[in-house]
């Protein structure tokens, strides 16, 4: 791709990302922000592609906007919470934490990305001839390193990940047997914030 | 990573930009006219196998039936609902569109063709994840009707929109898994390399077509895919008897038909993966000739596979009963997830003892024996499949399902399995065996 082409790309793609993540916390419609959310991944990934990562930027449509986000609105469909807005919060002080953590980590980007001025950027022709060099594509390069290098990392996430599905499925089920036909009932009770909601239904 | 011939000068000049605009005009141009005949077909043929006429007024033989119902929708008022969310009740139908003619882009409907000494790939966009690209178009697929339903602020839809979004991610699993059995036979993600495997060079390389070497992940892709565009016996979604029309209850006009068209690009698409990735994509006898006329041969076989499958979905239409709720949630995810699994374990031992030479007497049965261990233990572990007494008040018409919807959808959770839960929802009783 060349220089300018990859420039109007980067301007175009980034710019909607930041534009619909700004409309991810500003929409108070939570549909709204969902929408907002899958605008900002598609973004994401076309980001992805301009660095010639192609898998990462089709794993992260079909996992995160694919099914992730399609969660989200399930549940707020579900809920029912999509007419009225929820403004009591849970968490007190979330926003002035949520805050601090965000100029933060805008802070140690910055500096991050100054110091590192040096370095090669990722679409030097050093880091990708690295991969189409070895005779892989995208896909056999990623494959090879995250079960031979990374398996160790790989299986304790996916042990981690089939924790939380068995987790999840445990606090479901927890009052729910054949001889407790009140369970889904108490379990609303029992639940968060929105356990008002669920007892409603 | 077989790359378009077209770029292989490595300079984009204004013939190379003239061919590609031509092929996105023709792709999209095939699509419609492919779904403007299939919605004719699918009437013509269903009224066959029921003893009707089906359309014959307008053109010969109705041919013409579905361009006239277009200009009437074009024609019709397009009513929004005053509890409608009106932004995304205007952009949903595009949001259905949209993805179902991308999901298109990337499938080959013919070998090389040469145009002016250019040559070039019969096929939109050659990218390298093109399976992938598929997997997350037709995920994508689902936000159409889902916020179609939401949108409308109506109860029915609503119904409709959930079943559909839980339908889409459940059968979501079994379909990659199928789709990994024909990655691991070929070794690529992309669409022309599917289409290299499987290149034809006399009747013998019909052992190539995948569905030889994965005949199992290719009846799991069918029936994946099905409940993936909602064709019938999965379509939930748009249950009349249950929820009037489903999510696009509230559409009318060319929004409406906006709907119906994607959803048949959804079928004509999927039948085109599924020809690509398992039956030979374009090969068959002819298209190893080298010059246009193998191009020309291969398009022609690229469509008769394509009508071949169409009326495959359409003999089904007309004759499988729509599933139970109940019943789709079982077949996805205690049947067709974990046959898919060890399906796809088989094939990962073949392909290892292939390249590692092992003794094929030895590993190929034991790897089936592994695999119905695995299988057994699963079914084993597996709950039995129990009716959950409905809870009281809920089976009740009069109960206490508030007008938000929110109790009713607790009816389609997939926790009531006696099916006598649904009388809550539904305007009569379901009348499906």
């Amino acid at each position: 791709m060349s220089e300018v082409a990859q420039w109007v790309v980067f301007i175009v793609a980034s710019s909607a990302a930041i534009g619909m993540a700004v409309g991810v916390v500003t929409q108070r419609n939570p549909v709204h922000a969902a929408l907002a959310l899958v605008g900002t991944l598609f973004a994401v990934a076309v980001l992805f592609v301009m660095q010639e990562a192609h898998f990462l930027a089709a794993v992260q449509i079909i996992v995160y906007a694919g099914a992730i986000v399609v969660l989200f609105l399930f549940v707020i469909m579900l809920l029912g919470i999509d007419k009225h807005e929820v403004l009591d919060e849970t968490l007190p002080l979330q926003r002035i934490i949520a805050g601090i953590v965000g100029l933060g980590s805008l802070v140690v980007g910055a500096i991050l990305l100054l110091k590192a001025d040096a370095a090669p950027p990722v679409t030097d022709p050093d880091s990708t001839s690295r991969i189409s060099g070895s005779g892989l594509g995208n896909v056999e390069h990623i494959g090879r390193s995250l079960f031979s290098d990374y398996l160790w990392a790989f299986e304790i996430t996916s042990v981690l990940l089939v924790i939380a599905v068995v987790g999840a499925v445990v606090l479901v089920r927890r009052r729910s047997g054949p001889d407790a036909p009140e369970g889904r009932e108490g379990l609303g009770a029992a639940g968060d914030a929105g356990g008002s909601e669920k007892a409603r239904a | 990573m077989i790359e378009d011939p077209l770029w292989a000068d490595g300079e984009i000049d204004l013939a190379d930009v003239v061919i590609i605009i031509g092929k996105v005009i023709f792709a999209f141009a095939f699509l419609m006219i492919t779904v403007v005949l299939f919605i004719w077909f699918m009437r013509k043929v269903i009224s066959d196998m029921q003893n009707r006429i089906g359309p014959n007024r307008a053109g010969p033989f109705g041919i013409l039936q579905t361009l006239a119902d277009g200009v009437k929708l074009f024609m019709k008022e397009q009513s929004i609902p005053e509890q409608a969310d009106q932004r995304i009740f205007k952009l949903a139908p595009y949001l259905t569109l949209l993805p179902a003619f991308l999901a298109f882009c990337v499938i080959p409907w013919g070998t090389q063709i040469t145009i002016a000494g250019n040559t070039t790939n019969l096929q939109v966009a050659e990218i390298p994840m093109g399976v992938l690209w598929i997997l997350a178009m037709s995920g994508i697929g689902v936000y159409g009707v889902m916020l179609a339903g939401w949108a409308s602020g109506s109860k029915y839809p609503l119904l409709g929109s959930i079943r559909a979004s839980a339908q889409v991610i459940s059968y979501e699993a079994a379909l990659g898994l199928a789709v990994i059995g024909a990655v691991i036979r070929s070794g690529s993600l992309s669409m022309q390399s599917f289409v290299a495997v499987q290149a034809w060079d006399g009747p013998g390389s019909l052992r190539d077509w995948l569905i030889a070497s994965a005949p199992l992940s290719f009846v799991i892709f069918v029936i994946a895919a099905l409940a993936e565009t909602n064709q019938p016996p999965f379509d939930l979604v748009e249950a009349e008897q249950e929820l009037v029309g489903g999510f696009h209850t509230e559409y009318t006009g060319i929004r409406f038909a906006m709907f119906n068209v994607a959803e048949f690009m959804n079928l004509v698409t999927m039948s085109a993966v599924a020809i690509t990735l398992f039956l030979g994509g374009p090969n068959g006898p002819g298209t190893d000739r080298a010059d246009n006329w193998g191009a020309l041969i291969s398009f022609a076989w690229f469509v008769g596979k394509l009508w071949i499958f169409l009326f495959a979905a359409v003999w089904l239409r007309a004759s499988v009963p729509r599933l139970r709720y109940d019943q789709l949630m079982d077949l996805g995810w205690r049947k067709l997830i974990p046959l898919a699994l060890v399906w796809t374990g088989i094939l990962a031992v073949i392909k290892v003892g292939r390249a590692e030479g092992w003794e094929p007497g030895i590993y190929l049965p034991a790897s089936f024996a592994g695999a119905g261990l695995v299988a057994l233990f699963i079914y084993a572990c597996m709950p039995k499949r129990e009716l959950v007494p409905a809870p009281s008040g809920r089976s009740v018409p009069s109960g206490p399902s508030g007008p938000s919807g929110t109790g009713d959808t607790s009816g389609t959770s997939g926790i009531d399995t006696s099916g006598s839960t649904t009388s809550g929802t539904a305007p009569k009783e379901v009348a499906h065996r």
